[in-house]
This record gives structure tokens, C-alpha cells and sequence, in this order.
């Protein structure tokens, strides 16, 4: 399949799962196992994600200037600075960090 | 009351202003991980869920395949099924509505309806947040798009440290109690590990898997991870967190 196969795929799964919500029978909400894992799942996947552009080049595990944007992310929400400041000051630590010599 | 006066309304459209304005990080780095345009619109009218958006270009701009990419988005999605439960109960909307409603089902819209007791300014709350981060949120994705294509070499600018940074703005208001932040750690480490051994896209289901499985086995409250990421209403003292 091609990208645009992918994204319309996803953008479908997307707004399948959003309705599914108001359609299916309540009762499932009471379900704390559900719920957790649904919980646990969110938080597993925003971790691996972080990790994979933070490490990950292709099937190489390399350290770079990405390490230096996500330091300095973590600064930035550790001080509560809002996400479009987050991810800008992770823009500029990479940057600032190829610019000093980093790969 | 009028419109303009309610306080539900003005949570929700300053939050689609602040939600809105990051659309413009999702645009660039989205044509940085080789989407066009076009490709990158569809993801913020059609999926219209960020988690879920940067989780298919991010997998896409790593290398992995579509099928990797359209797996992340949907398990970062469950989570939007399960806020359409709580909302069906919140808001019963009717007929179309119930079509309108779904597709503005998101993090923002959810924590500022929820944030609210009267049931007449939850669904302002819904509504004013929803539509507003739709509009907002599409208008700059188009402009960061647009942006991104400009500036050439996106390493240069360092926009690959962008999307850890933006990752990592995504974990980061989920993971405050210890047991979240131990699932973190825990997947984080697994998607390493995996990366050198398996095709890329294929750790971060791997680490989806391996979070069920804790999940399943009674690691975490009940409804941590399942809040939204966003709280409208940090310090007001007559409004509830979401719940």
C-alpha cells in the first residue's frame, strides 16, 4: 500500500475508534482492567516513541544532538514552560549542538 | 447567560489557541518526515488526534513501514474511544451531532467539558474546545507545513530534536505519580534494545505490548495515563479536575 494508503487507513482506524465510544454499551467503562490497560498502553507508547527519535537511527542505536533537544526539553517542562516552548527550545539545543560539533 | 460570558467557553477557546499554535510544530516536522502537504492536512482534518499524528510521522520519519505507523496511531487512539464513552454519558448528543461530536473528541475537548459541573456549560466547554482546536489546529498545521518545506534541511534546524521534544511533551504530564513514570522507563528501555535487533516502527509495538502487559497485571491506578494530557483548569477554585 502506498503513504497515502497508510494515511487514510489511519485517519479512518482514528474516527472509527472516536465513534465506536458513543455507540457501544456503557457497562464497558466499568471495566477498571480495560482502563488500565488502555492507560498503560498511552504511556508505554509516548515512552518508546520518545526513546526511538531521541536514539534511533534506522536499526542503529546512535547518540547524537538529539540527546541535547530532549535535556533540554526535559528542562523546559520541568520548569512548565508550555509545549510549543518545549519542543522549540528541543529545536534549539539540537541545533546549537551540531552547531558546536555534534553529529 | 450569554455566550460570550460563559466560563466554559473562555477555558475552551484559550485552550484552542494554545493547542492551535503547536499545529505548527506537528506541520513541519510531518514534511520533514517526507509527507507533502496534502498528506500532512489529512492527518489534522480526518485523525485529528495529536498523540496519534505525531505517532505516525514519527514512525514514518524513523524509517518504519505504514503498517507500523497506522498500529501506533491506533493504539495511542484507544484512549479517544475511551473519552467517547465518558462523554455519550456526559452529553447524550443526538443523530449528526453524535457524528460532529466524535470527530472533536480529543484531550482538550474532554478535560474542558469534564472541568465543568453545570451540565449546560459542560457542553459549551465540549463544543468551544473542540471546534475551536479543530479550526486553529488545521490552520497551522497548514502554515508549519508550509514552513517546514521552506527551510530545507531539517536537521540543520535541528527539527529531529523537535520531535523528541515534542514526545516527550506528550509523556511527560502523564507520568507524575511513580508507577506511570516506572511503565516509562520501563518501555523506553525495551524500544532500545529492540531497535538494533528488528525492523524500525516494530519497538514501539513491542513496547506497546509490553505496557498491556504490566497493565494487565495491576501496575498503576485504575485511570492513570487515561486522563487528558491537558488541565484547563490549573488553579481555579471552584472548578473539579477532569476526572
Amino acid at each position: 500500500m502506498t503513504l497515502w494508503g497508510w494515511i487514510l487507513a489511519a485517519c479512518l482506524v482514528s474516527m472509527a475508534t472516536k465513534l465506536a465510544g458513543y455507540l457501544v454499551p456503557t457497562k464497558l467503562l466499568d471495566n477498571p482492567r480495560m482502563l488500565r490497560v488502555a492507560g498503560s498502553v498511552t504511556i508505554g507508547l509516548l515512552a518508546a516513541l520518545t526513546a526511538v527519535n531521541t536514539v534511533a537511527a534506522g536499526t542503529q542505536v546512535v547518540v547524537d544532538a538529539r540527546l541535547a533537544a530532549l535535556v533540554a526539553a526535559a528542562v523546559a517542562l520541568w520548569c512548565r514552560a508550555p509545549f510549543l516552548v518545549v519542543v522549540a527550545a528541543g529545536a534549539a539545543a539540537a541545533a546549537l549542538a551540531r552547531l558546536l560539533g555534534a553529529v | 447567560m450569554k455566550l460570550s460570558e460563559s466560563p466554559a467557553v473562555k477555558v475552551g477557546l484559550s485552550i484552542a489557541v494554545a493547542t492551535g499554535l503547536y499545529g505548527l510544530s506537528f506541520g513541519a516536522l510531518s514534511v520533514s518526515a517526507g509527507l507533502d502537504l496534502w498528506q500532512t492536512m489529512a492527518l489534522s482534518l480526518l485523525l485529528f488526534s495529536g498523540g496519534s499524528q505525531f505517532a505516525f510521522i514519527g514512525v514514518i520519519a524513523g524509517g518504519g513501514s505504514g503498517l507500523s505507523a497506522l498500529s501506533a496511531s491506533a493504539l495511542l487512539g484507544i484512549r479517544n474511544g475511551v473519552y467517547g464513552m465518558q462523554l455519550n454519558l456526559l452529553l447524550r448528543p443526538a443523530g449528526w451531532r453524535k457524528l460532529l461530536a466524535a470527530q472533536v473528541t480529543i484531550d482538550e475537548s474532554v478535560a474542558t467539558a469534564t472541568g465543568q459541573t453545570d451540565p449546560v456549560e459542560q457542553r459549551r466547554g465540549f463544543w468551544a474546545a473542540g471546534i475551536g482546536v479543530f479550526v486553529l489546529w488545521n490552520i497551522f498545521t497548514g502554515l508549519g507545513a508550509l514552513l517546514g518545506a521552506a527551510i530545507g534541511d531539517p536537521a540543520q534546524w535541528g527539527l529531529d530534536g523537535a520531535a523528541a521534544a515534542a514526545f516527550l511533551g506528550l509523556l511527560w504530564p502523564r507520568i507524575q505519580g511513580l508507577e506511570p513514570a516506572a511503565i516509562a522507563v520501563v518501555c523506553a528501555v525495551v524500544t532500545v534494545l529492540a531497535v538494533p535487533f528488528v525492523p524500525p516502527g516494530i519497538p514501539i509495538l513491542i513496547a506497546a505490548v509490553v505496557a498491556a502487559v504490566l497493565g494487565l497485571s495491576g501496575l498503576g491506578p485504575a485511570s492513570e495515563g487515561l486522563e487528558p494530557d491537558v488541565d484547563p483548569y490549573p488553579s481555579g477554585v471552584d472548578s473539579e479536575k477532569p476526572a
